[in-house]
């Protein structure tokens, strides 16, 4: 595992994107359940948890922009590559799946999901293909 | 490409951690360059030129020039 300045950073950045994350879906999950929420504010209720997400893409860009040490920003490029090529590539086979009835409905935040689980393939081949991996 | 950075670590006794902290990377930015996996951009190829006070040339090989030696 390396830990840059930007790295450190990073992590830390996540890991406020992820609390607040948490609060938002649980605020989200028990307004609904309780029937709190309505017209725009649901939308806005609904739409809360997306953010820190969106956040949290956000903060992978701002580190590659912020990661000074260029073989290892290198080693991140490729990783977040892969997790795009492996999510939208799940997402458009299940999209064809999906059109033609073979399999049931997923929602598609889930293209997120596959594209966190795409950064630990990126790291498998990272350390494939250049013996080196990072987790950040 | 080839590159002669080991070489001049060995000469000064420097270990890859020595090397990466006095060129700014990481350990694993030195073990890539020595080993070909990656090559510098040109102002870290500088700054480790810059370090061994020897002309860039000295320390990495140019492609097209090993490649018309081996034919």
């Amino acid at each position: 595992m390396i830990r840059t300045v930007a790295g450190r950073r990073y992590n830390s950045r996540v890991v406020w994107l992820s609390l607040a994350y948490a609060a938002f879906l649980l605020f989200a999950v028990y307004g609904f359940k309780h029937h709190l929420l309505h017209g725009p504010i649901a939308y806005l209720s609904a739409v809360l948890p997306a953010l820190p997400i969106i956040g949290i893409f956000g903060a992978m860009g701002r580190y590659l922009l912020e990661e000074s040490d260029e073989y290892i920003r290198m080693v991140h490029v490729r990783q977040t590559l892969w997790a795009t090529g492996f999510a939208l590539s799940v997402a458009t086979i299940w999209g064809f799946l999906e059109s033609f009835e073979l399999v049931g409905h997923v929602e598609s935040f889930y293209i997120a999901v596959l594209w966190f689980l795409g950064l630990g393939v990126g790291s498998v081949m990272n350390r494939l293909t250049l013996g080196t991996s990072v987790d950040c | 490409m080839e590159n002669r950075l080991r070489v001049l670590r060995a000469e000064r006794a420097w270990s890859q951690q020595d090397l990466a902290e006095r060129i700014e990377v990481s350990r694993q930015s030195v073990n890539a360059i020595e080993t070909g996996k990656y090559d510098p951009s040109l102002p870290l190829a500088f700054r480790i030129a810059e370090l061994f006070e020897v002309p860039i040339e000295e320390i990495f090989v140019s492609p097209s020039r090993h490649s018309s030696k081996a034919i």
